[in-house]
């Protein structure tokens, strides 16, 4: 069977696309920008835009210009090639074999697909309609090459099917441009008068290689059909999700648990088979009265151990009311991450942060009282007690510094610092007793001062005269007084206790 | 054959009795805890680990003791590579402040709950996991069936579990092996130079299953605990000298 192509040129891609969040931009003039050697560069234009005279590459200030009135946003590509194959993806209605053709068009191999709609005509219309409903403009074209099919979709004013074999005769009348060449080709073509494909398609083949070098007579041959073109379907990522319909509805927890247990095999299973591992798992159930039931997990890292997620999910299944009962279960994973075996060990040892068990537990706990309560802390490097120390959320990441060791800190510290009277002799003495909860502790034995500096660029305020001190009873403190002592302003503190 | 006498029958089967209720005999547990004579007050003269232990304090200077006391007991246990949970309800403990203990804190996880019955199940949860050294519990009131469910965790993990309860309101029997109190005693000095010197603490091992209970003064020095008879109670200020200018 020969092959047959359609080629889609969505004419305004990005702008269309902006324009479908912000529906008022469609009616004015639109560019996006990029900032390319120092200047801003119109990237893409909308119709309204382009009837102005604005074109692509221009220097966005020539563009401003020319129309005062225009609305200009920032150009996000990678943003937009991910809708580009979303919307690829979208269009395997059409046909399996969909590809990426650079950033504003898409490839069909539509071989053997258009007799289901009737005829090809009808095909391509459905096509063009079905994208104009989802808002971008869009201009397609169909024949027996890829090259073709790309040429007549830009080149020819109206969309629409070349008849098999007749690829090459509506080729001819299209300008060079339309064989996908490089710039310089184009120009030096234009430049010896050859403004259409049927001005130089007949002359010889070595005389054209010389001239205009190999890559010409590649994409020459792609056009007509000589050379096969290689493309790259887009293979959509199957949603991990598992199904789990029941004869009769279930209502009691065991059996909720017993088809938690299937799915979750099957998906292990998968997951296993392609290195994945899920750190978000839902269970849905759908009720006999149309109402879904929910339950999710999360894992600290990916994992497929069907005992391990089993247990996170139990403790959540008491949740679940399946009132006249649940007739669908449905198991999905929403976030899956790689998760490549590691070599397994001789014999099992107490593994440190790194072991597995450890980290199902900590899945286990933060499944129940929430991620937000389990701390783990890193040192940092400040000096200010309160932020001596950080919070970090992995259990594997190694301190980038050492903790301190030079410095003696209290093993209890208090939330916020506690005022206190205190009786102090004389500047830079520590106190002689302090006056605490009611109860007065007389100082025998004093460490100090150690003053630490407010770091002013996190924070202003006044620096800190640390004391350690032992009152009569063998109690040891961490006492601060905030401020110089010659200023009226000055106030003690109780930091903390030592051991 | 010679008739074995009576005291050495009731050592024989004093032994099996250790055996079946978990403790292991000196031999087989290599780990010292560094406690020093302590440890002769345990069955066997080892201080049982894969065991829940409980520590009592009444005010916020021994809490700070007891904390130090058990951090002091944690270097050892820990070693370099084991891994510990602390859950509590409300957290004081000053996570750089292991590091003066030889620990590493960021081998610690916290565990900040708002409920003391979250804090049990916690520590429960915790407990069964092999993979960890230790767990700590902070918590103020615990009931016998809550204890013995921690000792029945921990027989199969064999992880180590350390209570802590401060101001407790009543102090009713637990399942676990052994009952602590701990209080600050002055510090000793260095030298006799001034200022604060190593801290010292008073032990009281109250309770002991199969032991025998005794009070020792302990001091935190260069990174282990050393046991002390007596101490002296020298005062002194260490005055910071007059900068010159």
């Amino acid at each position: 069977m020969d092959k047959r192509f359609v080629s889609i040129w969505f004419r305004y891609f990005a702008t269309d696309w902006f324009s479908l969040r912000q529906p008022e931009l469609k009616k004015r003039p639109l560019v996006l920008r990029m900032p390319s050697h120092g200047r801003m560069i119109v990237t893409a234009i909308n119709a309204e835009a382009e009837r102005n005279g604005l074109k692509r590459g221009m220097v966005l200030a020539d563009a401003r210009a020319l129309v005062p009135a225009l609305e200009v946003l920032d150009d996000e590509p990678d943003k937009i090639s991910r809708v580009l194959t979303k919307l690829g993806e979208w269009c395997i209605r059409f046909t399996p074999f969909v590809a990426l053709d650079s950033t504003d068009g898409l490839f069909f191999d539509a071989t053997g697909c258009a007799h289901l709609w009737g005829s090809e005509e009808k095909y391509l219309s459905d096509i063009i309609q079905k994208i104009m409903a989802r808002g971008y403009s869009v201009k397609a074209a169909m024949a027996d090459t890829p090259g073709a099919a790309w040429a007549i979709a830009r080149y020819e004013k109206k969309s629409g099917v070349t008849p098999p074999g007749q690829h090459i005769d509506a080729l001819l009348p299209l300008p060079p441009q339309a064989l996908r060449l490089e710039q310089e080709t184009v120009e030096r073509l234009h430049k010896l008068g050859l403004h259409q494909i049927k001005q130089f398609i007949r002359l010889p083949r070595t005389a054209m290689r010389k001239r205009f070098g190999p890559p010409f007579l590649q994409q020459l041959d792609k056009a007509i059909g000589q050379e096969m073109e290689m493309l790259e379907p887009i293979q959509p990522v199957e949603p991990y999700q598992e199904r789990l319909p029941c004869l009769e509805p279930i209502v009691t927890a065991v059996s909720i648990e017993m088809a938690l247990k299937q799915l979750l095999e099957k998906l292990c299973l998968r997951l296993q088979q392609e290195q994945k591992g899920l750190r978000t798992a839902v269970l849905k159930g759908y009720r006999v009265d149309g109402k879904i039931e929910q339950i999710s997990i999360a894992t600290s890292r990916p994992s497929h151990h069907v005992p391990h997620l089993f247990k996170l999910f139990e403790i959540k299944i008491s949740s679940m009311e399946p009132a006249l009962g649940i007739e669908l279960f449905v198991l999905e994973a929403p976030k899956v991450e790689d998760h490549l075996p590691q070599q397994e060990k001789m014999w099992e040892a107490v593994g440190g942060l790194n072991d597995l068990r450890l980290s199902e537990l900590v899945d286990r706990l933060a499944n129940k009282i929430g991620a937000d309560r389990i701390h783990r802390y890193l040192p940092a490097e400040h000096h200010w007690p309160e932020r001596s120390y950080q919070s970090t959320d992995s259990l594997q990441k190694e301190p980038d510094a050492d903790w301190r060791t030079d410095v003696i800190r209290p093993v209890q510290l208090l939330p916020s610092p506690l005022r206190i009277e205190v009786t102090a002799p004389i500047p830079d003495y520590p106190p002689l007793l302090f006056r605490h909860n009611g109860k007065v502790h007389s100082i025998v034995k004093a460490d100090g001062p150690e003053r630490i500096e407010q770091e002013w660029w996190l924070q202003q305020g006044q620096h800190r005269d640390y004391y350690r001190v032992e009152d009569e009873e063998g109690h040891r403190y961490w006492l601060f007084r905030l401020g110089h002592y010659h200023e009226e302003t000055y106030t003690w503190f109780l930091h903390g206790y030592f051991a | 054959m010679i008739p074995l006498k009576k005291i050495d029958i009731f050592n024989q089967l004093q032994s099996e009795i250790l055996k079946l209720q978990g403790f292991k005999s000196a031999s087989q547990m290599a780990l010292g805890a560094g406690l020093g004579v302590i440890e002769k007050a345990f069955p066997n003269a080892t201080f049982p680990l894969g065991a829940i232990h409980e520590f009592i304090s009444q005010e916020s200077e021994d809490v700070a003791a007891t904390r130090g006391f058990l951090a002091g007991l944690l270097a050892s246990l820990m070693r370099n590579d084991g891994t510990a949970i602390w859950i509590s309800s409300q957290r004081t403990i000053f996570p750089p402040a292991l590091k003066n203990f030889g620990l590493s804190p960021d081998r610690f996880l916290f565990l900040d709950l708002s409920k003391e019955r979250d804090v049990l199940w916690a520590m429960e949860e915790a407990l069964k996991c092999a993979a960890l050294t230790t767990v700590i519990g902070e918590m103020r009131e615990i009931s016998f069936t809550a204890s013995r469910r921690l000792q029945l965790a921990v027989e199969q993990s064999k992880v180590t579990g350390f209570i802590l309860r401060n101001n407790a309101a009543r102090l009713g029997t637990t399942a676990c092996v052994s009952r602590w109190k701990v209080s600050s005693l002055p510090s000793e000095a260095v030298d006799g130079l001034p200022g604060i010197g190593f801290p010292q603490w008073r032990v009281e091992l109250q309770r002991v299953r199969n032991g025998q209970p005794g009070v020792w003064n302990l001091q935190w020095r260069k990174n282990c605990l050393v046991h002390i008879s007596g101490y002296d109670q020298a005062s002194s200020i260490a005055y910071p000298a007059k900068q010159a200018g």
